[in-house]
Parts: C-alpha cells; sequence; structure tokens
C-alpha cells in the first residue's frame, strides 16, 4: 500500500546541511493505522510530508499502492494527491470561508458538479458530527471542532490514505480522545490507512496498529504495538513507554526492597509480563498453592493496547532455590514472559 | 476680497469632478497592473509556489525604482511616455498616466505584503489536496488575504488622493489645483479651508468603508 524505500532528505548546504532523514524505509499495509513517534526535530514532519511528495526526498523511493509518485509528472501528481488526505497540528481552516466551504474546497478544486459536493459535504459533515455547524466560521469553533472540519475535508476525495501530522497535539485530553474514536472509525468503517505521527505514547497506545520509533533522522525500532510496548529494545523507546506505561519501581518501595535484601538474600525480584489471554490467567494464586515458596507483589500496572490487556507486575518470590527455578519454568509455560530485577538496578 | 459663488461654484465642481477622475481611473489602472504584480511578487520569490529568480529580481528592482522617485519629479520625467500614450502631457487624463505609474508599483508591493501574511499551511494544504497554482492564487490565496488587501488598497487609495492634488503641475485640475490656486495664489483662504475640508471628508471616507468591508470578510 504504502512503502518508503532508504528516504534521505538534506535541507541547506555547507554550515547550514541538516540531514533531516537519514535512510528511512517504512510498509504500511491497507487499514492499518500506523503511528511514528519522536521528539521535536526528530524528522517526523518531514517524513510525512516525503509521503505526499510537500518535500522532495533527496533520495529514496515513495510507493503508493505500487506507484512511483517521484516518477509522475506534475498534473498526474496532483491527481495522485487528491487520494491523499492530510490532516494538521494546527488544522489549517480557511479562516475567511465557512465550515461548508471549508470541507467542499477539494471538490471545488476537483471540478465536481454543485449538487454532488453538497450532498457530499452534507453527508461528510454528519459523518464527523458537525451537521449543525456548516454556515459556521473556523474561529467560532473550538480546537477539536476544527479538527473534525480538517478530516471531514480530508476525506472528501475519498483517500485511501490519511496523514496525520501531530493531528491531536494541540487539543486537551477530552478532545484528544474523540478525535482519536474519529480517527479510528475512519479507518473501521471506511478503510482508509492511516499514518499518524505524534510526539504522545497514548496516541500510538490509543488507535495504532505498528509503530516506528524515529530518532535523529532515523527508525530505531519498529514493530506491533504490543510488542513495542511490552518489550522496548532501545532506551528512547523505554522512555516513550515509560510516558504512560509506569514499570519503574517507585523510589520508597526500592529503598524497602534493599533493606529487605540485606536482612535476608534469598529473596528474588522478578519482572512479569502478561499478555492477551495470560492476564486472565491466576497466575500468581496457582503459584502460592502448588509451590513452597512465598509470593509478594510490589508493584503492578494493566493497560489495555488494542483491546488486549496487558498487563506488568514486580513480583517478589521467597524460598529455595530449586523451588524458584520450578516456579519460574512454571510460568514460562503460561506464554508469560518473566525476567530476574537486579535487585541493585532496577 | 469676497468669494464669487456664482463664478466660484462651477470651479468647484469641476475640481471635484476631475479628482474624482484622477482617483477613480488612477485607481482602476493601479489595481489592473498592481494585483497582478503583487501576485507574481509572491509566487515568483524564492519558496514560492511557481519560483522564479530572475522574474522574481527583476520585478523586484524595477518596483524598487518607481517606488523611490518622488512624485512630482516623477510627472515630468515621464511626459514623453504620457504624450505616447494619452497623445497629450497636459489635462486630466494625461495626470492619470503619472498617477498609475506611481501607485501601481506602490499596491503591488501592499498586495504581497498581505498575501505574504497569509499562513504557509493554507498554501501546503492546497498543495497537499492537488490545487494547481492558479486554483492555489485565486481560490486559497486571494481569499485569505482579502481583508488584509482591502485595507492595503484603502491605504493606496488614500495616497492616491494625495498624490492628485500634485497633479495641477501638468494641468490636471481637481481640489489640490484649485487650493494653489486660489487659496495660496490669491489668498482666497476661503477656498483652502474648503478644498481641505473636502479632502479630509474624502480621505475619511475612503478609510471607513475600507474598514468596514475589511472588518466584514476578516472575522478576526
Ligand atoms: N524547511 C527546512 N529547512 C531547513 N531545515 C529544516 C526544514 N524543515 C525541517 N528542518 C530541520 O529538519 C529536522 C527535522 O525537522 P521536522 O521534520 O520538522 O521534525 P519534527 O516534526 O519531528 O519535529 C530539524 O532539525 C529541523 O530543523
Ligand atoms: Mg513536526
Amino acid at each position: 500500500m504504502l512503502v518508503l524505500k532508504d528516504i534521505h532528505k538534506v535541507y541547506g548546504k555547507d554550515s547550514k546541511r541538516v540531514e533531516a532523514l537519514k535512510g528511512i524505509s517504512l510498509e504500511i499495509g491497507q487499514g492499518e493505522i500506523f503511528g511514528v513517534i519522536g521528539f521535536s526535530g526528530a524528522g517526523k514532519s518531514t517524513l510525512i510530508r516525503c509521503v505526499n511528495l510537500l518535500e522532495r526526498p533527496t533520495s529514496g523511493e515513495v510507493f503508493i499502492d505500487g506507484v512511483n509518485l517521484q516518477h509522475l509528472t506534475a498534473s498526474q501528481l496532483r491527481k495522485e494527491r487528491k487520494k491523499i488526505g492530510m490532516i494538521f497540528q494546527q488544522f489549517n481552516l480557511l479562516n475567511a470561508k465557512t465550515v461548508f466551504k471549508n470541507v467542499a474546497m477539494p471538490l471545488i478544486i476537483d471540478g465536481r458538479p454543485k449538487e454532488e459536493i453538497e450532498k457530499r459535504v452534507n453527508a461528510l459533515l454528519s459523518f464527523v458530527g458537525l451537521s449543525d455547524k456548516a454556515k459556521q466560521y473556523p474561529d467560532q469553533l473550538s480546537g477539536g471542532q476544527k479538527q473534525r472540519v480538517g478530516i471531514a475535508r480530508a476525506l472528501a476525495t475519498d483517500p485511501h490514505i490519511l496523514l496525520c501530522d501531530e493531528a491531536t497535539s494541540a487539543l486537551d485530553p477530552d478532545t484528544t480522545q474523540s478525535i482519536l474514536a474519529l480517527l479510528k472509525k475512519v479507518r473501521d468503517e471506511l478503510g482508509i490507512t492511516i499514518l499518524m505521527i505524534t510526539h504522545e505514547m497514548n496516541v500510538i497506545r490509543d488507535i495504532c496498529d505498528k509503530v516506528a520509533v524515529i530518532d535523529g533522522g532515523v527508525i530505531v525500532e519498529q514493530g506491533s504495538v504490543l510488542d513495542v510496548f511490552s518489550e522496548p529494545q532501545q532506551e528512547i523507546t523505554k522512555n516513550f513507554v515509560r510516558t504512560i506505561i509506569n514499570d519503574a519501581i517507585p523510589p520508597t518501595i526500592k529503598a524497602l526492597i534493599k533493606e529487605k535484601h540485606q536482612e535476608n538474600d534469598s529473596m528474588y525480584l522478578y519482572r512479569v509480563l502478561f499478555k492477551g489471554q495470560s492476564t486472565h490467567l491466576p497466575l500468581l494464586s496457582t503459584i502460592a498453592k502448588r509451590f513452597p515458596i512465598d509470593v509478594n507483589v510490589i508493584h503492578g500496572t494493566i493497560t489495555e493496547l488494542q483491546g488486549i490487556p496487558f498487563g506488568h507486575l514486580i513480583i517478589e518470590f521467597q524460598g529455595e532455590p530449586s523451588a524458584i527455578e520450578q516456579v519460574l519454568s512454571y510460568i514460562r509455560q503460561q506464554e508469560v514472559t518473566v525476567r530476574e530485577v537486579d535487585i541493585h538496578g532496577a | 476680497m469676497a468669494l464669487d459663488w456664482s463664478y466660484f461654484g462651477p470651479e468647484l465642481r469641476t475640481a471635484i469632478e476631475q479628482t474624482l477622475l484622477m482617483v477613480g481611473l488612477g485607481l482602476v489602472f493601479s489595481l489592473i497592473i498592481g494585483i497582478p504584480l503583487g501576485v507574481i511578487l509572491v509566487v515568483t520569490r524564492e519558496n514560492g509556489i511557481l519560483q522564479n529568480k530572475t522574474i522574481f529580481t527583476s520585478l523586484s528592482v524595477i518596483v524598487n525604482i518607481f517606488r523611490s522617485i518622488p512624485f512630482i519629479i516623477l510627472i515630468v520625467a515621464i511626459i514623453p511616455f504620457t504624450r505616447l500614450i494619452v497623445g497629450t502631457s497636459i489635462g486630466t487624463v494625461a495626470a492619470i498616466v503619472p498617477l498609475v505609474i506611481f501607485t501601481a508599483p506602490y499596491i503591488g508591493r501592499l498586495i504581497e505584503n498581505s498575501l505574504l501574511e497569509v499562513d504557509h499551511g493554507v498554501i501546503e494544504l492546497a498543495q497537499a489536496m492537488g490545487a494547481t497554482p492558479w486554483q492555489i492564487i485565486w481560490r486559497f490565496l486571494l481569499p485569505e488575504a482579502l481583508g488584509s488587501i482591502i485595507l492595503a488598497i484603502t491605504i493606496a487609495t488614500i495616497g492616491l488622493i494625495g498624490a492628485s492634488a500634485m497633479a495641477g503641475a501638468v494641468g490636471g485640475g481637481g481640489l489640490g489645483d484649485l487650493a494653489i490656486v486660489y487659496g495660496y495664489q490669491q489668498f482666497q483662504t476661503v477656498v483652502m479651508i474648503i478644498t481641505v475640508v473636502l479632502l479630509i471628508i474624502f480621505v475619511q471616507l475612503i478609510q471607513s468603508i475600507g474598514n468596514l468591508l475589511a472588518k466584514k470578510i476578516r472575522r478576526k
């Protein structure tokens, strides 16, 4: 569907030279919601603007449904862009035009007949829940309503792909939720592929299927959201995951553990990760019954990722090393990930 | 010296008509030249939608040259050109030529400024929608800048009124000429006051209309 191959983008020359993208390759499947997360200046906007060639990559290729966009003439590219919707952090609404006119713009540009425009715009406004605002001007709308107009407008020409550059970054948390829900509806009901650019991990958690982490113009890690969230590999990814899943042991508890450990070194701390079905297992109570050890839950969180529960526990086992070995192998049979925590480092 | 209204009345009327003619026609022609000029200056500049360094630089230099010549000198300097265009270099119609040459580059710059005020996001949006350069100008840039363009044209019109007062130098007539001939040369203070008051009303009227229109369009 959307394929980026080794995209490089260099701005400026000599002392002003900035290599914003250093070989980005991505593949996004039909109907996927693909998130790209990174800090400010990582190259996110540059990347998303390369997809519809608002920015020409210095090298590399952009394919949409097998068509190499860089090989198109100016007029072919304009046609192709009509199949790529885009929404923006600052909404980019036309202030001098009504909501209706804003949404109608792509259709007017495309030379559609008036009756068709009228029908289509009304349907779009009802899809985004703004039927009553057709005659209002952008300055009469809230941020969330403005982004709804932006989404309706982006959908006007039936695009296959929707590009979202920090679409919720200017919105408060509640409004962000409602816009994310709308974007999910866009994918679920219209089957549109979505590329989301963001610096907020909750956006990735709430609607993305896959995620790529971009840092310094390079994708440092990518995979399904569940995999990346449960076992982030890179330090930057771990930091992002920590912004929403707090897996660090609180300092007071850490101090307590260290104290206890000094008195008793047959104490073992483990990090246990449950995914999906395994969260429903009565794992800890089974262990306590079956094995001659004591179980103590130190810290834990359960989050939902794409409707799949994802749990994270720090557990203390007290008992003979041989018993603990048995416990661990039992846990591993349950498709639960378990790792020993270094008490001094954790 | 008392003012003879039976004589002065028609004189004043003619002067008003001449001023209106100079400002009206001068404005129309200045807009016809100035608006495209401003648009070209915006689209051909660096990172513009039709970037073209040669066109941008040459137009910019030409505009600067005309903008730096004082109007009274411009009138005289372009007499041969005026004669070429309207067949004569004196009279109200002849005065319109230097007025246009003076005002069009000014309007060009003002329009350029108005268009540059349009958020770059709007152009990006238009491009992402697959708009042609012409559609970007016509459907996005100009409508979004319209409020600001109207204020710019208001300023230019007021400048034009001021310049038209100097057109007396080439026999252009008008209120300015009347003020100088009667008020200054013949010490008819009343005439001076009448013409100045008329000019003030004229300027106020233009500014109010401009503000009103801009406010209606701008919605800010
Ligand atoms: N038009 C430009 N000219 C020069 N440098 C740019 C331009 N756009 C972006 N950059 C630089 O490229 C890098 C990536 O920017 P950007 O893609 O906007 O990052 P992000 O969206 O992740 O914050 C930054 O260092 C930025 O300064
Ligand atoms: Mg950005």
